[in-house]
């Protein structure tokens, strides 16, 4: 058994969240620079080059790349050599996002009760956190900060298994042109096929943290992803919808096992504000 | 840039029509802050006693939630965020004298209509480059509604503030017409 203490986790978790949040991965910023070379509307061109900007601002000035700094996202996946001291996880990731919140200048966007008051929880706890025990003695936990504006146009459907792989192109790319300048394109798209109703969401929110360019290991899915960028980057949406050649940075996708009777897809989309950090402890 | 237009506020119907979807322009002087719930509080506030918290006549709404300001910054980084969300209050803000709004995204079609019938035009702002934008917010005052914290009313002072004339008067739609000229595949026909 390995010890790990509750006040490592939220220390670690505190870093995580501020840096995840002034500093956008190096590999989607490599990408955005790729994109605007490519880029051949005069708006989507200029509109790419401020996101490079915004970023150098965020990093330099250690302020939030963006306003909306997101509901704090959580996939923790624990070996079951790990034994956790002093303390209860869920509370020391808690507390790390507390910390960070005031601390780091972050915006509190939790409303405690989605229909009734909608008071703000004023720290952005409670952070949503998925477990998943694996084999080991490390914790591996990823950070999603995802915005209100790109998960608002995210979308979930039950095709019939006679939709087949057509249905599902149609779908990913319908939601990709519905989501629009709404959601604050150049996207990357996290796609979920199979599972259940709940289970292709959770799906296509994971598939946001793989690499930029990383295509799936099955050659058949790595292709329909390629397909997906190509044809989404046909239909003209373009960096913040204002129209062009780049409306997608990435698609990715992830498939599960699904009933005989079903074919769920989700589409999780993610604005350019594309902030997936990992840590491992 | 082409077209590049300084601009004060309050905004005059004169500058309304001079406005033409696409138009650049930097924005200067008062604009005032509020998204959802403050929104929902103001409408409900003049439904009750027909007052608004500031006299909104000439005046634009920012829909915007900023981050708490780091010691040394007026205010946090500060993007627009989707207007859509606001259209179901829109139209009556129009109605009591509102001339512009800024925010990111599509407009629906009884805001579009509204601002040709009240004479009033909506901007986008670059969604997501809240740190840049940030840099031309000079000053910041609690208006109304601070239980709201990030989405109280607040009054910002905004130096050559940049955005784009995304709905005009004249029924023009920047997405729509910026979109049309890229689109070689359109999901209608899948």
């Amino acid at each position: 058994m390995r010890e790990i203490s509750a006040k490592h986790i939220k220390e670690a978790v505190k870093k995580l969240v501020m840096d995840t949040e002034y500093n956008l991965p190096s590999d989607f910023v490599k990408a955005i620079e790729e994109a605007k070379e490519k880029e051949v509307s005069e708006i989507g061109k200029e509109i790419l080059g401020l996101i490079l900007k915004n970023a150098e601002t965020a990093k330099t000035e250690q302020v939030a790349y963006c306003q909306d700094t997101g509901y704090p996202v959580f996939f923790v996946d624990i070996g079951q050599d790990v034994r956790i001291t002093d303390g209860y996880i869920t509370d020391a990731i808690n507390e790390g996002v507390r910390e960070a919140t005031k601390e780091g200048y972050l915006r509190a966007s939790l409303a405690y009760d989605p229909v009734f008051e909608r008071k703000n929880t004023k720290d952005n706890t409670p952070a949503l956190i998925y477990y998943n025990i694996v084999p080991g003695d490390k914790i591996k936990i990823k950070f999603a900060a995802k915005g209100g504006g790109s998960e608002n146009q995210s979308k979930q459907v039950m095709l019939k298994p006679a939709d087949g792989l057509e249905g599902v192109k149609k779908f990913v790319l319908s939601s990709i042109a519905n989501a629009g300048p709404n959601a604050c394109p150049p996207f990357t798209v996290g796609v979920g096929i199979g599972g259940t109703f709940d289970y292709s969401t959770v799906l296509a929110k994971k598939a946001l943290f793989r690499h930029i360019g990383e295509r799936h290991p099955d050659p058949k899915i790595a292709k329909l992803e390629e397909e997906l960028i190509e044809e989404a980057n046909k239909l003209g949406v373009g960096p913040l919808g204002f129209g062009g050649k780049i409306t997608v940075i990435d698609v990715k996708i992830e498939i599960a096992p699904s009933h005989i009777a079903s074919l769920p897809v989700a589409v999780n989309i993610q604005c350019h504000a594309a902030r997936h950090k990992e840590i491992e402890i | 840039m082409e077209n590049v237009k300084r601009i004060n506020t309050p905004l005059t119907d004169e500058t309304i029509e001079n406005l033409k979807v696409g138009d650049r322009v930097l924005l200067n002087g008062v604009i005032y802050t509020a998204r959802d719930a403050a929104h929902k509080r103001m409408l409900e506030e003049y439904e009750k006693t027909g007052k608004l918290p500031f006299d909104i006549k000439g005046q634009v709404i920012y829909y915007v939630g900023p981050t708490p300001p780091k010691p040394g910054q007026v205010i946090g980084s500060a993007g627009p965020t989707t207007a859509y969300r606001m259209d179901k209050y829109t139209p009556k803000l129009l109605e009591l004298g509102l001339k512009g709004t800024i925010g990111k995204g599509w407009r629906g079609k009884e805001v579009k209509e509204a601002l040709k019938k009240y004479k009033a035009v909506y901007f986008a702002a670059f969604g997501g480059l809240a740190a840049l934008l940030s840099k031309h917010i000079v000053e910041v005052e609690m208006v109304a509604y601070e239980d709201l914290g990030t989405e109280a009313i607040r009054k910002l002072t905004v130096k050559d503030f940049p955005v784009i004339v995304a709905n005009d008067i004249y029924g023009g739609d920047i997405f729509e017409e910026g979109q049309k000229k890229y689109r070689e595949l359109d999901v209608l026909s899948l």
